[in-house]
């Protein structure tokens, strides 16, 4: 379980208009690649879970975070960022 | 790859199954501060931690914000104080000391205020257990533990009365908060060297200059688990804790490794432990009602909490690296709200407790017994407890809390993890000509095992 520079943002919270557009922006501001991308809506309520690429990040951790909660607590979402390991570790062997 | 539900599987179990890393225990050997003067003992020990340490509360924190699990706790583990005090008369500076250490380094709790005595008591020793009374009620956040028992060595009942002694002293000097100081001194049997878990966590004279260990938790995510095989036989029971056990293990193994590897430091262990807190939906009481039972304490308890415990166990091993401490499934009875519940209704007494000690991690923990309760009937159930560890060759524990002013049916309040408990009746028929024996009770055989 090395560290590895992959981190998983999910955001939870009732559909609008924007989302995508509003959390990929903070995430293009910050130099971060956006891997891969997974929505659901159900009964309007929204599911996603963005993969990003933290290899050539241009703030630290923390500050993204900061923004990304920020962005989360303006939209009424629940927005996190959580390194991939802690996923890695619960569900592979 | 990840897959998207497992990442809502883990969410849910974070923020609704309260999945938390309880610990991360920085051990820390004093033997190179042992000196013959105790102000500049007392001076080196405060140093050595400060530096060791400096760093163990940000590092948890980054941790925590990094992976999105709570970490509950930091915390400090020392070498048993009485090892570093021989040459010196009054260990009451040490303890100063330790406090001011773990305040300056910002940590919950610092244990290791401890002597080893399951076979005798050296002069320090007993300089330690005298000393323990005032030295817990004038600090906050030390923590203290003495091992009178192993199967090895036998029962030290010299010990046994002093403990039992010390205990009562010691709810006395803080009756004003419902007998807190009791609360942070465990007697144990087997004690282990690499516990993170406090009250009883030290580094043993076994270990190395310095390790980082873990304790994970997570009761919520097995009642939860269980709850979606209601009716199921007890070896899809078996199956489904081991499968949660593993997860949170896992969890804890990658914090242990991301702590050791950013404060440069040795992994010590992971403990397995389900460790509850009193919050809602984070009860082990819960998860043994969950199996079958009314309430925690009716007969078929101890099956359940054997089957849990061993349980946790194999699927928590084959998660992590090195597996130690306490490992196992805790009851502590102020700090989980299904067995506080219990106590109160009376489905729960400390004769069922003490049957449920010999299946699962540690021992009676957290009791609050009524404040007239003497000190040799606090020394027999001591002795009662050290017995079960030592016949059956593990850990068990003492931390009964005897409430002044308090009678059966009133409450401790100690908040926060401490929690509340109801006071529960001792037996009122004495054992004061048993513990006035004192010496030794030999160590057992281990052929013949009926």
């Amino acid at each position: 379980m090395t560290v590895q520079s992959k981190a998983v943002v999910t955001v939870l919270g009732f559909d609008r208009k924007g989302i995508i557009a509003r959390v990929s922006h903070v995430l293009y501001e910050r130099g971060i690649n956006i891997l891969d991308i997974s929505q659901t809506i159900l009964d309007g309520y929204f599911n996603m879970v963005m993969i990003v690429d933290l290899s050539e990040p241009t703030c630290p951790f923390d500050e993204l975070q900061t923004d990304l909660n920020a962005l989360g607590r303006e939209l009424g979402l629940q927005i996190r960022i959580q390194k991939s390991e802690i996923f890695e570790a619960m569900h592979q062997i | 790859m990840i897959q998207t539900n497992q990442i809502f599987e883990t969410l849910r179990m974070i923020d609704q199954e309260k999945l938390d890393v309880r610990t991360i225990t920085m051990g820390i050997s004093l033997f190179n501060c042992v000196c013959d003067d105790i102000r500049r003992l007392a001076s080196r020990v405060y140093s050595r931690i400060a530096r060791q340490a400096e760093n163990l509360v940000k590092v948890g924190q980054e941790i925590e914000r990094e992976i999105g699990v709570p970490i509950v706790n930091k915390r400090i583990s020392v070498t048993p104080v009485s090892l570093i005090t021989g040459a010196v008369e009054d260990p009451l500076p040490v303890a100063q000391a330790l406090d001011r250490a773990a305040k300056e380094t910002g940590v919950d709790f610092i244990g290791g205020y401890s002597a080893l005595v399951q076979k005798g008591m050296t002069a320090a020793d007993q300089r330690l257990i005298a000393s323990i009374p005032q030295a817990l009620s004038e600090t906050d956040l030390m923590c203290a533990s003495i091992n009178v028992a192993s199967t090895r060595a036998g029962i030290d009942m010299d010990a046994v009365r002093l403990c039992g002694r010390a205990i009562k002293d010691l709810a006395e000097r803080t009756r004003d908060r419902d007998g807190l100081g009791c609360a942070k001194l465990v007697i144990f049997a087997n004690a282990v060297e690499d516990n993170p878990f406090m009250a009883g966590a030290f580094h043993g004279p076994g270990e190395g200059d310095c390790a980082v260990s873990v304790g994970v938790s997570g009761p919520g995510v097995v009642k939860r688990a269980l709850e979606a095989v209601r009716g199921a036989s007890f070896d899809v029971v078996a199956e489904t804790v081991k499968r949660t056990a593993f997860r949170i293990t896992r969890v804890g193994q990658l914090v242990a490794m991301e702590a050791s590897q950013r404060l440069g430091v040795p992994f010590g262990i992971v403990d397995l432990s389900l460790a509850p807190t009193p919050a809602i939906g984070d009860s082990v009481a819960h998860i043994l009602e969950e199996m079958g039972l009314e309430k925690c304490g009716t007969h078929g308890s101890t099956a359940a909490l054997a089957l849990l415990n061993d349980a946790v166990k194999k699927g928590g091993v084959m998660a992590s690296s090195h597996v130690g401490g306490l490992s196992g499934a805790f009851i502590p009875v102020s700090e989980d709200i299904g067995m506080i519940e219990a106590a109160a209704c009376g489905a729960l007494t400390l004769d069922k407790l003490e049957a449920m000690t010999c299946v699962c991690s540690v021992g009676l923990d957290m009791i609050a017994v009524p404040g007239d309760t003497s000190a040799a009937t606090v020394s027999a159930i001591i002795a009662d407890e050290a017995a079960i560890g030592m016949i059956n060759n593990k850990t068990t524990a003492v931390r009964v809390i005897p409430a002044p002013g308090k009678q059966v049916g009133d409450y401790v309040e100690f908040g926060g993890l401490l929690g509340r408990a109801p006071v529960i009746p001792v037996h009122p028929f004495a054992s004061d000509d048993f513990i006035a024996r004192g010496g030794r009770i030999p160590a057992p055989l281990h052929s013949l095992r009926n």
